[in-house]
């Protein structure tokens, strides 16, 4: 699965996408991939505030517990709550249905730590082997 | 196989009760208090031992066969201790008819403890713990009582990285923070790295000994000295003591604190996942904080002692799973000063395991080991994973090993022979790992569909965990 | 006996092949000065003496089968049937370890399930775990994890729990920086007046236990409803779970969490453990369960098994983010239960609640007409019941001439109970016996 360009990326393999200062976030295909199959997506609490890099959520495959760290600084303000009782949604479609949460964008400029899809794909090759 | 609530047929029942004798009154309890349903199973008493029975065969226990699982020490469980535990004087006893009445188990329990200090140096026993786990949070409690008598906020407990699940599960339970102390290659503590983490807010370390790599660690009085420079204290998960019971003494080595799994090392069955016992034994120092009540001796006879001055309280109901320590109490009554054979035995074993095998398997801490080891699966041809080899194992009629951990090891095979078995029974073990292996490089499908001869094959766990079915509901 | 079958030869072969000439050499690792020069134990025993030096020592205990027992408080004396040993012991059940590995575990796997199914039944909950450490135990489990889904740190606990309960939940609670705070008792049941004043916004669970520990019965439509107004969790204990053959399931009356003490189903009393703890609670708590949990799949070829399920909730999978450090449970004694629970099925358990409701009444109505003794609290009750007496120490006293075991006397755990007896009846005390209790008490003046 391509990486999309419109996102933004990070080297943990989490991505967002910004629309009208509002990022999704979720995780990339290379996670989704490595993690194996999904069984649990701990939905962070909307309301929550959450610093760049640092931890959202959890997210459980059969026998690992993973962390999923915020992409960007902001208030959750929506969680995608279909997870709850399809999680496979991350492994089938891990940069649309299987978004995680809404973040409220508090700094445009944090963007810049994150890596574009190009970078991106440069990051992964490093790691392929 | 059917569940037994899918079994039988209306109106049967599998027991006998005694007729009502005293005259019946109707409305003891009003109708909106009493059920309406209960959908429980209706069937005989032959149905019932026909399900169990063909439930147990599919089963596989360390009677079955050998059970060389790692950290679990499934060693032969001797059957006088299930007899002596079903005696009536100690299965029919209520744990509140009184001291006078329960001589006999009070000295039980006190004989037990003084051989537990005997064997661990340690100067008293708690025989409250119901399992290894349930000790670790006796001894995290401890320890945190400790530091809030001395007035000192202590908020941070160091783990080694080669540390069981529940090591910092326990200490999370009680408000510390954990922060992970690497190993060094040859498996040790990393000594820099412990003296960089011991600091004035960390209340201490936590540590396996022998360590869950099977090794001794050769820097055992060292870091016990680094943890008490900073006037810490040293806890020491004692699920791996087989290898050095009779050899060796934890609190001379320096701990303060420890747990003895009596499931392990003294031999009490693990009974398909528990009842288990975790006695935690502490130094001189620590005995005030011990849960209470101990078992103490004057003029009249046993006593339950309460005056415990900074006693955490309790653990759990009553005085702990005293069936099993009549059975740990029944097997180091028997075994005695014989006790060192069991160390010695085990560490035999395990050595005579690892050099063989380490021929053709990646033994990554090549060294002499205690009384188990680990393999990793480096090398495995075909994408074979350690998994696979697992179930293969199975197919052999031995079960597995423990897979997957320690987390330092890749692909982790960690062996654990134990005293009671046979060299017959380990040349035989050794002859199908290398027949398996030999499988994986040219036959390896039949690693990959392993297992073939077993009551089920493997299992979907994703469905599983996906749509969780944890109960049959009556349609 | 050191079960040890490896003989000199063979360990001198074994050496050999390890490359080292003795076993000494194999503890090279442990400096000389910590090893051990001389064990301080006995000399090994021979088979037969270890049966007599053990058994010997269970002589000097009284037993349910040379004494009668009318003592309660969270143990309890019920009939065992010999099937039960029988099964139980069978060596694939009791040498076997947890079942990691599910191919070779299915007898284990599915009779936890099956006992999954039989505590939810009796609860009235959606689903149980596999079993803790015991009553006590687990209903400290549930306060932590009511504290985590609340995020509240207020818990109020019924004075009228179990003692042994109590002491175990202050435990925990100290460890967790939970506020417990103990709501009076009014007549034998939870004093509802009390409970509102206490409960507010910042109370995370309110824990009570039904029977209570005084045997009564409580209302627990009305006290749950009244939980849940202010958002707050319920834990409802159960240490004498005979009873749910007869009356209605905290969680039909919408309890969160329902907790308790397997023992009475089969497991003999040995001196207070093991017995078997149990958790169930409502679907949309199963993120909060603690420990093992066995499931239904299938596998490679479609075929239905079982298998432990949602593993990384564990502490073996979340380490440090684990809810709970439990590991080994008390899988043996939940297989007797569920073995105990068939054979008693639908009409057993009924019939045996019955039996346990109507001897206790008949023994408390005999005993209250004798003259210095009353039933103290004027509720509802199951199988157990508070008597004033002229004198706790006397009856008691008296009662063991007789060979009588007496009820467990309140003052030491609730010292406005002076004198006041807590006395069990069960199906194990026939007429005669409890006749016999109320000619000795009718001497006690």
């Amino acid at each position: 699965m391509d990486n999309p360009k419109e996102l933004h990326y990070t080297k943990e393999h989490e991505w967002v996408k910004i629309e009208n200062g509002i990022g999704t976030v979720g995780i990339t295909d290379f996670a989704q991939h490595s993690l194996t199959d999904i069984v649990f997506v701990e939905l962070p609490e909307k309301g929550k505030q959450v610093e760049q890099f640092k931890q959202l959520t959890v997210l459980e495959s059969v026998k690992s517990v993973s962390d999923i760290y915020s992409p960007i600084s902001g208030e959750v303000t929506e969680v995608n709550e279909s997870l709850s009782d399809s999680p496979e949604q991350v492994n089938k479609s891990p940069f649309e249905n299987g978004w995680i949460a809404k973040i409220k964008l508090k700094d445009e400029k944090e963007l810049e730590n994150l890596m574009t899809a190009e970078q991106y794909n440069e990051y992964l090759k490093t790691k392929e082997h | 196989m059917k569940l037994i609530f899918e079994k039988g047929a209306e109106g049967r029942k599998g027991v006998s009760l005694p007729e009502l004798d005293v005259e019946k009154k109707e409305n003891l309890i009003p109708k909106a208090l009493l059920r309406k349903e209960l959908n429980l199973p209706e069937v005989s008493e032959l149905d019932v031992v026909r399900h169990y029975t063909k439930l147990s065969t599919l089963n596989f226990g360390v009677d079955s066969g050998f059970y060389p699982l790692g950290s679990c020490t499934m060693k032969y469980n001797p059957k006088i201790n299930e007899d002596m535990s079903f005696l009536q004087g100690f299965a029919l006893t209520h744990p509140l008819q009184g001291e006078e009445l329960s001589q006999g188990v009070l000295e039980l329990m006190f004989e037990l403890e003084k051989a537990l200090c005997e064997l661990s140096g340690f100067e008293r026993f708690s025989l409250q713990p119901a399992a290894g786990a349930h000790g670790e949070l006796t001894g995290v409690m401890i320890t945190k009582a400790f530091f809030k008598k001395k007035e000192e906020n202590r908020t941070k407990l160091l783990i080694a990285d080669s540390s069981h699940g529940t090591n910092p599960a326990s200490c999370v339970l009680c408000g510390f923070e954990t922060i992970e102390v690497k190993s060094d290659k040859e498996g040790n503590l990393d000594l820099e790295d412990l003296k960089e983490k011991m600091q004035q807010d960390v209340a201490g370390l936590m540590l396996t000994s022998p360590n869950t790599l099977g090794l001794f660690d050769k820097n055992t009085e060292e870091i016990c000295k680094i943890v008490h420079e900073k006037n810490g204290l040293v806890y020491c998960d004692g699920a791996n003591m087989n290898a050095i019971v009779g050899i060796s003494k934890p609190a001379e080595q320096g701990f303060d604190i420890m747990h003895i799994n009596l499931h392990k090392t003294f031999s009490t069955p693990h009974g398909g996942g528990g009842p288990g016992s975790g006695p935690v034994g502490v130094t001189k120092e620590l005995v005030e904080f011990l849960p209470a009540p101990l078992i103490d001796k004057n003029r009249k006879g046993f006593y339950l002692n309460y005056d415990l001055e900074n006693s955490i309280g309790k653990m759990r109901s009553f005085f702990g799973n005293f069936g099993i320590l009549v059975r740990a109490f029944t097997y180091i009554k028997g075994l005695g000063t014989s006790l060192k054979e069991v160390g010695e035995n085990s560490v035999l074993n395990a050595n005579y395991l690892a050099v063989n095998l380490k021929k053709d398997f990646d033994l990554p801490y090549n060294r002499i080991c205690m009384h188990e080891f680990v393999l990793s699966d480096k090398n495995f041809p075909n994408q074979v994973t350690t998994m696979d080899l697992a179930k293969r194992l199975l197919d052999y009629g031995f079960h597995a090993p423990t897979i997957y951990f320690p987390l330092i090891v890749h692909g982790a095979i960690m062996i654990e022979p134990t005293e009671t078995e046979s060299k017959e029974t380990l040349d035989e073990f050794i002859e199908i790992m290398k027949k398996i292996l030999k499988e994986a490089e040219k036959e390896p499908e039949k690693l990959k569909n392993a297992p073939q001869n077993t009551p089920v094959k493997r299992l979907d766990a994703v469905k599983a965990a996906r749509q969780p079915d944890l109960r049959w509901k009556k349609q | 006996m050191d079960y040890i079958s490896t003989t000199k030869k063979q360990r001198k072969e074994m050496l050999q092949s390890i490359g080292v000439n003795s076993v000494e050499d194999l503890f090279k690792d442990i400096p000389e000065k910590l090893k051990i020069k001389k064990l301080n134990l006995n000399n090994p025993l021979s088979e037969a003496e270890l049966k007599k030096t053990v058994s010997d020592l269970s002589k000097k205990n009284a037993n349910a089968l040379e004494y009668s027992y009318f003592l309660g408080a969270g143990i309890y004396n019920h009939f065992l049937p010999s099937v039960v040993p029988h099964l139980a012991l069978r060596s694939e059940f009791y040498t076997a370890y947890t079942p990691y590995q599910p191919e070779v575990s299915q007898g284990n796997l599915q009779v936890i399930y099956e006992w999954q199914t039989f505590i939810s039944e009796l609860t009235g909950q959606d689903l149980a775990n596999a079993s803790v450490y015991d009553g006590a135990t687990a209903t400290a489990d549930a306060m932590i994890m009511t504290k985590i889904i609340t995020k509240r740190n207020k818990v109020l606990v019924a004075k009228s729990l179990n003692p042994e309960y109590k002491k175990v939940l202050k435990n925990y609670a100290q460890a967790n920086e939970i506020e417990i705070k103990e709501i009076e008792y009014k007549n034998g049941l939870l004093s509802l007046d009390e409970l509102k004043k206490e409960l507010d916004e910042k109370t995370a669970s309110v824990i009570l236990q039904n029977p209570n520990f005084f045997g009564c019965i409580e209302s627990l439509e009305e006290i749950i409803n009244l939980i849940h107004e202010k958002g707050t969790l319920s834990i409802v204990a159960v240490s004498e779970p005979v009873s749910l053959g007869l009356l209605k399931p905290a969680g039909e009356f919408d309890a969160d969490f329902v907790t308790g003490e397997g023992q009475s189903f089969g497991i003999p009393m040995s001196f207070g453990g093991p017995g078997v703890g149990f958790y169930a609670t409502k679907q949309k708590h199963v993120r909060f369960v603690p420990g093992r949990l066995s499931g239904k799949t299938t596998d490679s070829d479609g075929k239905e098994g079982f298998i432990l399920t949602l593993q990384a909730r564990e502490q073996h999978i979340r380490r440090e983010k684990a809810i709970s450090n439990i590991c080994t449970n008390q899988g043996l004694m939940a297989v007797i239960a569920t073995i105990h629970l068939s054979l008693l099925g639908k009409n057993g358990l009924k019939e045996m609640a019955e039996l346990n409701l109507q001897k206790a009444h008949y023994a408390a109505e005999k005993i209250k007409e004798l003259d210095g003794f009353e039933i103290f609290f004027g509720a509802l009750f199951f199988n157990e019941f508070v008597i004033k007496t002229p004198g706790a120490e006397k009856v008691k006293e008296k009662l063991l001439e007789k060979k009588i075991i007496s009820g467990f006397s309140l003052e030491k755990e609730f010292p406005e109970l002076k004198d006041c007896i807590l006395f069990c009846v069960t199906e194990m005390n026939s007429k005669e016996s409890i006749d016999t209790l109320v000619e000795v008490l009718k001497e006690v003046k």
